[in-house]
């Protein structure tokens, strides 16, 4: 290999530097408004998923605006900013803030077998990074029709396991409020016991993961613990 | 420049290019390199092939590019010029898995990106494509990204279907009805150590089937 001299090495790494730069930005352009668009059609499955209403890539949209109903922000006292667009809140940004000027998101939704359906959003912490999900409602603002979640990058077969159906579907008919009084639902190590509705099981070796998404269910429901027991029918 | 001489492109020489790496050259079985994301990506077939793809073109065309520009390349910074051309290509396959394959780049998650440390990658760089032509290189980069991926999917099957009882995520342990006389799916193999044992497992017989491989002592 020959020696190149120290101002060819300094012309060399700037020019490779400069155009790398330059390559990836346009490749980032290019392909964002596609990113985008795979994320809110992504949303729009899993607030779909919540109400146990199945779709892909193609049909979201539509039937997001077949079963979405209205969807409105609240704080922490259950009152209502119509002005704000619920779809767009980042709960991300929103847990940054102070409790009080938080906004959460509710989305009303009717089921296919026409029940009104409450679906709100959650956000948390798992062992590698950001999960979340979103909770579904029956009338009653306990009973938990639907849920579904997801992470961004939880251990493969372990921790990922969050957003299967069967861990998922543990949640159906668990209930939030025991005589009134917000307890959430636990994810419990070593099984659940049968029949209680406010336990379901962790996944073996996803300790971590599950502790996350129980503190995420806790946490984020109980900021909208006023506005449930206010709107209870 | 210099005059080339026009050379077939399949040559023997070529052609051992490309089968070497997938089993007398092994990159994980033999070289043992790229160890760390063939236990990560394992638990599930699907992952494990989109990574195999990944890292097979990341691999070959960063050894194109490196041995394109061999001639150029300061040696004393050759390293970093490596490290930007891996790193710049693999930003590249994960934008493009999260533009076009988003379920799949989801899996994936952090292990796209991890793709630039992969051993293999800078070893086939420092070790071919800075001494070679770039078709040569080109066929190397193929060859031992194939190498890495077959032992990727050998692995991944065998814990997906001993693990979740799953091929592809066919749920193949279920149809057969195995579960009602008490089957139960080995949850140990869905951890990493059982990666690193089947790796073990393979070299074993790798090397029982195939007595040059053993060193001398």
């Amino acid at each position: 290999m020959k020696d190149f001299s120290n101002k060819y090495i300094m012309i060399f790494s700037v020019v490779m530097v400069v155009s790398v730069a330059i390559l990836l930005s346009l490749m980032a352009l290019l392909l964002q408004p596609r990113q985008e668009k795979n994320v809110e059609v992504e949303k729009k499955m899993n607030i779909l998923s919540s109400i146990n209403v199945a779709s892909d890539k193609s049909d979201a949209v539509q039937l997001y605006e077949k079963h979405i109903r209205e969807s409105f922000v609240i704080n922490t006292d259950g009152k209502k900013f119509e002005d704000v667009d619920a779809f767009h809140v980042t709960l991300r940004s929103e847990q940054k803030k102070p409790m009080a000027e938080q906004y959460l998101p509710v989305f009303i939704a009717v089921a296919d077998n026409g029940d009104t359906l409450h679906i709100l959003p959650l956000e948390g912490k798992g062992l590698w990074g950001p999960i979340w999900g979103y909770v579904s409602l029956r009338e009653d603002l306990s009973t938990i029709a639907g849920v579904t979640f997801d992470h961004k990058g939880e251990t493969p077969g372990l921790g990922a396991e969050i957003n299967t159906t069967p861990f998922e579907s543990q949640f159906h008919d668990k209930s939030l409020f025991e005589n009134g009084l917000f307890v959430s639902v636990k994810v419990v190590k070593g099984g659940a016991r049968p029949g209680n509705p406010h336990e379901v099981d962790a996944i073996s070796g996803g300790t971590i993961t599950s502790k996350g998404l129980e503190a995420m269910v806790h946490d984020g429901l109980s900021k909208y613990e006023k506005y449930l027991s206010q709107n209870r029918k | 420049m210099e005059k080339v001489e026009k050379e077939p492109l399949w040559t023997a020489k070529n052609k051992k290019l490309l089968t070497n790496p997938l089993g007398m050259d092994n990159p994980i079985t033999v070289q043992v390199l790229g160890i760390c994301s063939a236990l990560a990506v394992t638990v599930k077939m699907k992952p494990a092939i989109v990574m195999a793809i990944s890292v097979t073109v990341v691999v070959a065309l960063s050894n194109l590019i490196i041995a394109l520009m061999r001639k150029s390349i300061p040696g004393r910074i050759r390293i970093i010029v490596q490290l930007v051309v891996i790193a710049t290509l693999v930003i590249m396959v994960d934008q493009f898995l999260k533009a076009f394959a988003f379920d799949v780049s989801k899996q994936l998650s952090v292990f796209v990106g991890l793709i630039i440390t992969n051993c293999i990658i800078m070893g086939r760089l420092e070790a071919f494509a800075m001494a070679n032509k770039p078709w040569p290189s080109f066929l190397d980069g193929i060859g031992n990204g194939a190498g890495y991926g077959l032992i990727l999917i050998i692995v991944s099957f065998f814990r997906e279907f001993l693990g979740s009882g799953s091929i592809m995520g066919y749920p193949v342990m279920e149809k057969l009805g195995v579960y009602k006389f008490g089957y139960e799916d080995n949850g140990m193999m869905i951890l990493p150590p059982m990666a690193l044992i089947t790796v073990g497992l393979i070299i074993w017989v790798q090397r029982a089937r195939n007595k040059s491989l053993i060193e001398n002592k």
